[in-house]
């Protein structure tokens, strides 16, 4: 018994000290958070290229009223994302992107009330509450769907853009976006539209299936049975930087 | 003498734990047992060095004999030694490329770290196994598939890559570029990409394992100094190779779907690319961003090494255990704020070429620390030349060497005039190539007792040395001097003027030479290592005479390393040739309790607390199996 308390003690004074896992934390909570930070770094890396590009081509510098695309400047946000689905011609700047960020972000709502229930081992509030995160999820990537749709077909109008091909200066209608040109303005921005948001939309996709594998096991009773409802968290963890690396992406994409 | 006896003594206890015997394939192929995946990673690694330093010798024979009938390679190398039996120039920039990323990745990333991290971090913390086992398999079957298609790629009809290490674009960005360019570089891609994601794996697993199961009694200030060097390893690579990761994927979206990430205002054969808007600086800065903690990620476990080989071998304490640390800590923090010196050229504005020199000059101090520590370690110690010593005392020389030439190549006004010269081929050669090489050696001939239960040759290792340390400075001193006069370097033949064919042509073909000795030395250590794990004398349980607590373990450590409970630690790792002790080392592994003749005050004001040490470490992953 005396042995016991005196371990007790050392256990708390000396959490650095060895032989215990210091913060309480369990290795795959910590792995995750290490992966985390890596990932950090991958999004870093191209958030960085986005401003090099972006800071490498001049800003639109006329009134925000008379704002056509061009080649030669980098566009207003808010005058390319300005249309809703179902809503055929009516302006409506940031406003479906901003339902996208808000679905996003209330499953990040979702998913810390399935990690509490996972706390208090309520197999049922963590099956509804994932069961949400879940919907979010997809709810979020079909909306991306649809903007990239819209993105790609682009407007009914066109943009005209005088170019040099063979030598020769010639007028050309372009519609929507690609990899290699752009109604909205420099194909760079299409470029690194499609890449950061479609890496962005890569990491949400992997988010949703960790989901379902999360809900699946919970409703299979598999947590109950381990006693632990620690990997809702792992993936709580892994959810919430998705989102947080939206704010990033969609402060760079759709404000500055 | 008694109380390292009653501790070296491998203690039978009763085991909970069941021990399955598990199928050939799950225990040697697929295994999830950190030991033998070091050594799936250090065998691994031997075969691409071989492969590696081949190559060398190969372009070295262009270099210093330009004119030379390479008919003879014909049965080796097939087409690419031309109808004038010249070695194909493409070919000539591929095997450069080829070259440098196998001894870069390959050999100095996966085949040091992957092997020592790998087998030291459980064994020197007292842990069975590494965090999750499976991961770590994961991790090295990444690198495997990773190598063979790196391996693939050199028998493609239109060659390996060939744009260089650092793959700059446009040339890699361009199939048109080089035929070096089309499948080549992109099975390099896939190669590395497979890379970063088996060291992301493995990494993670490391930093994990360091943090969470030290034994009781492994604080950090107690860790040996390989531990922390492949701490901070780890950490390095998780920062840097996602930015790679980025800069890889973005040159594929380049090379196959249109973007112009690194691409704008291009010519071939006098058309215009339809491409604007890129910057192919901008992939220099990504590259880079890992590119000089790579450096680091190479040097640092060699440098861990060396300081358990150097303070056992000396049989004195480690000189500044806590300034190691904290250079090791300074050095991987520059190392991340640096990386443009490597792109003096590119244009930048000169002002921010000075901040990075300024930054660049400061790792001299954090480094120096280092090597002093070595050398007052040294000093005055009873120094016992085993291989792994001289390996080490040769790193040492080899950090020095190069380190000077680093503060030479730091300077922005003087690296403008040697860039992208042999000078600079040199310095990196011997400061992180050659040394990081020193370090795997260091290694292997310090642990191998503890891999396979047997002892290498000594003698052999002695040659072996000789001839390594030797050659690497003939082949890499001459070769300072053609880089001041001016020789760039990824060039297929210098013919084209007197005073080159003159003068430097027999320096050339001295370097050639130095260097094919030199690789040949090698195959001695190759004969060695095969030969001493099947018929080496038996290993004693500790022939180092080392405090560490992997010589805790029995002679071949079997699945949980210890049999019975983790040792508890009580000191630090470098209790060597303490006053008043019996035995001039002290193991980690024995109370202050027990060596009332040797402890310090303060040491002995900690006896107290030894009573509160657990009879078992909490942690245990056996421990946490069982209930």
């Amino acid at each position: 018994m005396e042995a016991t308390a005196n371990a007790t003690a050392t256990l708390e004074s000396n959490l650095w000290g060895g032989g215990v896992e210091p913060m309480k934390a369990s290795y795959g909570k910590l792995m995750m958070w290490f992966f985390l930070i890596s990932d950090t770094f991958t999004f870093s890396a191209l958030l960085v290229t986005y401003g090099m590009i972006r800071f490498s081509f001049p800003g639109y510098d006329g009134p925000t009223a008379d704002f056509v695309s061009s080649p030669l400047y980098w566009p207003i946000p808010e005058k390319i994302f300005d249309a809703l689905p179902l809503l055929h011609g009516v302006t409506a700047p940031l406003i479906f992107v901003g339902i996208m960020t808000f679905i996003l972000i209330f499953s990040s709502v979702t998913m810390v009330l399935a990690v509490e229930a996972g706390h208090r081992m309520d197999k049922a509030d963590v099956e509804k509450y994932m069961l949400w995160t879940i919907l979010g999820g997809a709810a979020f990537l079909g909306c991306q769907a649809w903007e990239w749709t819209h993105f790609i077909h682009g407007t009914d109008e066109g943009s005209v853009f005088k170019q040099i091909v063979d030598g020769k200066w010639v007028e050309k209608t372009i519609f929507g976006a690609n990899l290699t040109e752009n109604q909205y303005g420099p194909a760079a921005f299409a470029d690194l539209f499609f890449f950061i948001t479609g890496f962005h939309g890569t990491h949400v996709f992997s988010g949703v299936i960790l989901n379902i594998l999360i809900f699946f096991r919970s409703s299979t009773g598999f947590y109950d049975r381990r006693g632990s409802y620690e990997m809702v968290e792992k993936v709580g963890l892994y959810w919430h930087f998705v989102d947080l690396v939206w704010v990033f992406v969609f402060t760079f994409f759709y404000l500055v | 003498m008694s109380a390292v006896e009653t501790i070296l003594a491998p203690q039978v206890q009763a085991q909970e734990h069941e021990h399955e015997v598990l199928p050939f394939w799950r225990q040697y192929i697929f295994s999830e047992d950190h030991k033998i995946i070091a050594k799936q990673y250090m065998i691994s690694g031997i075969f691409w060095a071989i492969l590696g330093a081949g190559m060398s010798v190969l372009f070295r024979i262009q270099l210093g004999f330009p004119k030379a009938s390479l008919g003879w390679l014909k049965p080796l190398l097939g087409g690419w030694i031309t109808e004038t039996n010249n070695l194909d120039p493409n070919f000539y920039l591929a095997l450069v490329t080829m070259h440098g990323t196998i001894m870069v990745f390959f050999v100095l990333t996966a085949g040091l770290s992957g092997t020592f991290s790998n087998f030291l971090i459980p064994l020197q913390i007292g842990a069975r196994d590494m965090a999750s086992g499976f991961m770590n398999m994961l991790s090295f079957w990444f690198f495997f598939v990773s190598s063979v298609i790196m391996f693939y790629s050199i028998f493609i009809s239109t060659g390996p890559a060939a744009g260089g290490w650092v793959i700059y674009p446009p040339l890699s960005a361009l199939p048109q570029a080089h035929p070096g360019s089309e499948l080549g570089m992109t099975l390099w891609l896939v190669s590395m990409t497979l890379f970063i994601i088996s060291a992301l794996l493995g990494g993670i697993n490391y930093i994990t394992t360091v943090i969470n199961l030290r034994t009781r009694g492994m604080t950090f200030d107690r860790l040996p100094l390989t531990i922390w060097a492949f701490l901070i390893t780890a950490i390095l690579g998780l920062i840097s190779f996602p930015v790679l990761l980025s800069a890889a994927l973005l040159l594929i979206f380049d090379r196959h779907f249109g973007t112009s990430f690194y691409l704008s205002e291009i010519y071939i054969k006098g058309e215009a690319l339809p491409n604007v808007g890129g910057s192919p600086i901008l992939f220099q800065h990504l590259f880079w961003f890992l590119g000089h903690p790579e450096v680091y990620i190479v040097l640092l476990p060699a440098l861990g090494i060396t300081s358990e080989v150097i303070a056992t071998n000396s049989r004195k304490p480690i000189f500044g255990y806590h300034a190691m640390i904290y250079s090791m800590i300074g050095i991987a923090f520059l190392a991340f704020i640096v990386w443009a010196h490597h792109m003096f050229v590119t244009g930048m504005n000169p002002f921010l070429g000075s901040v990075f020199m300024f930054l660049t000059l400061i790792i001299a101090i954090p480094s120096a620390v280092k090597a002093f520590n070595y050398i007052t370690t040294l000093w005055r110690g009873n120094i016992v030349f085993t291989p792994a010593m001289l390996f080490s005392i040769g790193l040492v020389s080899l950090f020095v060497t190069g380190g000077l030439t680093g503060i030479i190549l730091g300077n922005s006004a003087l690296d403008i005039q040697l860039h992208d010269t042999y000078f600079v081929v040199a310095h990196f050669h011997i400061v992180m190539g050659a040394a990081s090489a020193f370090g795997f050696f260091a290694g292997v001939y310090h642990w191998f007792p503890k891999m396979f239960g047997r002892m290498m040759n000594q003698t052999q290792g002695q040659i072996h040395f000789w001839l390594t340390f030797v050659g690497i400075y003939l082949i890499f001193f001459p070769m300072h001097y053609i880089g001041i006069a001016g020789f760039p370097r990824r060039y297929y033949q210098f013919t084209s003027f007197d005073f080159t064919k003159s003068s430097f042509a027999d320096l050339n073909m001295f370097i050639s030479i130095a260097a094919a000795l030199t690789f040949a030395g090698q195959f001695i250590f190759l004969w060695n290592v095969f030969y001493s794990i099947f018929k080496g004398k038996k290993a004693p349980l500790n022939p180092w005479r080392s405090s560490t607590l992997e010589w805790t373990t029995p002679v071949n450590p079997g699945h949980g390393n210890w049999v019975g409970e983790i040792p508890a630690v009580y000191r630090w790792p470098y209790d060597y040739s303490k006053p008043g002790a019996t035995e001039d080392f002290i193991p980690q592994n024995v109370p202050y309790s027990q060596t009332t003749e040797s402890n310090f005050p303060h040491e002995t004001a900690l006896i107290a607390e030894e009573k509160n040490m657990l009879p078992y470490s909490p942690n245990d992953q056996f421990r946490t199996e069982a209930h």
